[in-house]
């Protein structure tokens, strides 16, 4: 099965030789929304941060659109994959309108072009531009900032997005609407993504498959109904931890 | 005698405003170099820390003999102020720039921008709150030491004070320290308000 994203076998060590992903093979195919999914300091950040070039593998390769990720001009890589993490990575000194026209004005669009497009986002996003664009970031609710991160992340219209926590810092009754609307967002846009969880029914409610990633390997992945069957430890484990 | 105030606060402004106006030309680049090689970092601002340290009429009289640079008149007070003015703000560019939160930073480079448009776009503006106040430091700073120029010839309201001095009096002294400390206090506070606009809102 060839993916849109492909891990294989790959690796990833600090300096220190300390391994923090091991033997990762995993594909993502065009329009699936995979979650990956691991306590903290289980390997999952790095993976995502491997996908985009932040990081380059020690071991094995990870290729984007059939091409190693090494053989990319991570500049371009990057403009063409939306990144959302989970601290508020907004620009503080920026208004919410140009947050989110930063990668088209990156990529050198048109004023006309980018003021369209970043009305249509702040619409799809729920966030009106004539209410909202102006404001900064820190004007914002935490729900309101992550929908803009959202926003930022779609802004070229990109085909991957790479999704590190987005809503982990959220209330949790927040947090189940974006997980809503991004599911929702996702039926329309039917992008390629990667999304980075530690929740098993977060990963459940917005992905079509999860990877359970444990001390940097991957134990298990499947649909969400398939891990529900799985007696894998780590699967159980996570589970235990859903059902409280 | 208000005529000579004015023409000395004039030679006085011009002499702080092209040495700070040099010191931050040269010392923000020089700071943002800095931050991407820490150990040059020590070793410039320890250099930058010693010239601070000597004392102000020492240095003008230092500079003197110097070729190209010395003498005696408005160029060797220029370099002086200069000097002096280089510390806050090379300090607080390499400050304000490792200030900037590592997050932002990364986000940024996720999102595909280059090293330049991560510095130009994310990290000068910032840092530009922290990077001003080392330059209404530098500023504040050197509209005192600008009054010593006087004393070799670069004229500006030292001429007042070393005057005063000299005749013992205490009205002539005052003719160069009240309006150098007006410069002082109205440069503070319209620097201050700048900076503060600067911030970035958290």
């Amino acid at each position: 099965m060839a993916g849109f994203v492909e891990f294989a076998a790959a690796g990833y060590r600090l300096p220190d030789g300390r391994a923090l992903l091991a033997e990762l093979s995993l594909a993502v195919p065009e329009g699936e929304t995979l979650a990956l999914l691991g306590r903290s300091g289980s390997g999952k950040t790095s993976a995502l941060k491997l996908v985009n070039a932040l990081l380059v593998p020690s071991e094995g390769a990870v290729r984007v659109d059939g091409r190693d990720t090494r053989a990319w001009d991570p500049i371009r890589l990057r403009r063409r994959t939306g990144w959302v993490i989970q601290e508020i990575a907004l620009f503080p000194h920026l208004t919410v309108a140009r947050n989110v026209a930063l990668v088209p004005e990156l990529e050198g669009w048109p004023a006309a072009r980018i003021a369209a497009r970043v009305e249509e986002l702040l619409a799809l996003v729920g966030l009106p531009a004539r209410e909202f664009g102006g404001r900064r970031p820190h004007e914002l609710s935490g729900g309101q900032r992550q929908r803009i991160g959202v926003a930022r992340a779609l802004a070229a219209d990109p085909p991957l997005l790479l999704l590190d926590e987005p809503f982990g810092a959220l209330d949790p009754v927040t947090r189940n609407e974006l997980q809503a609307e991004f599911r929702g967002l996702q039926h329309r846009l039917g992008k390629t993504a990667i999304f980075v969880t530690h929740d098993l029914r977060e990963a459940a409610r917005v992905a079509d498959r999860v990877a359970l990633l444990a001390g940097g390997r991957l134990v298990a992945v499947g649909t969400p109904e398939e891990l529900d069957a799985s007696a894998n430890a780590e699967v159980r484990a996570f589970l235990a931890a859903g059902a409280r | 005698m208000s005529a000579e105030i004015l023409t000395e606060t004039a030679r006085h402004l011009y002499l702080v405003a092209v040495s700070i106006g040099v010191a931050t030309g040269a010392g923000v680049p020089l700071g943002v170099w800095l931050t991407r090689r820490p150990g040059a970092a020590r070793v410039v601002l320890g250099v930058a820390n010693v010239v601070q340290t000597i004392p102000s009429l020492a240095l003008f009289g230092f500079l003197i003999p110097v070729p190209w640079i010395g003498g005696i008149g408005a160029r060797t007070a220029l370099v002086a102020l200069t000097l002096y003015a280089l510390l806050p703000v090379l300090r607080n560019t390499v400050t304000g720039l490792a200030g900037v939160d590592p997050t932002l930073r990364e986000a940024g480079r996720g999102m595909g921008m280059t090293d330049r448009q991560l510095l130009l776009r994310v990290e000068l503006p910032l840092a530009a709150s922290v990077i001003l106040a080392g330059i209404r430091v530098a500023t504040v700073i050197g509209i005192g030491v600008a009054t010593i120029a006087a004393a070799i010839g670069a004229g500006g309201l030292g001429v007042f004070i070393f005057r005063g001095v000299a005749m013992v009096d205490n009205a002539t002294i005052l003719e160069g320290a009240l309006p150098a400390a007006a410069l002082a206090i109205g440069a503070d506070v319209a620097l201050g308000a700048l900076e503060r606009r600067l911030r970035p809102p958290r």
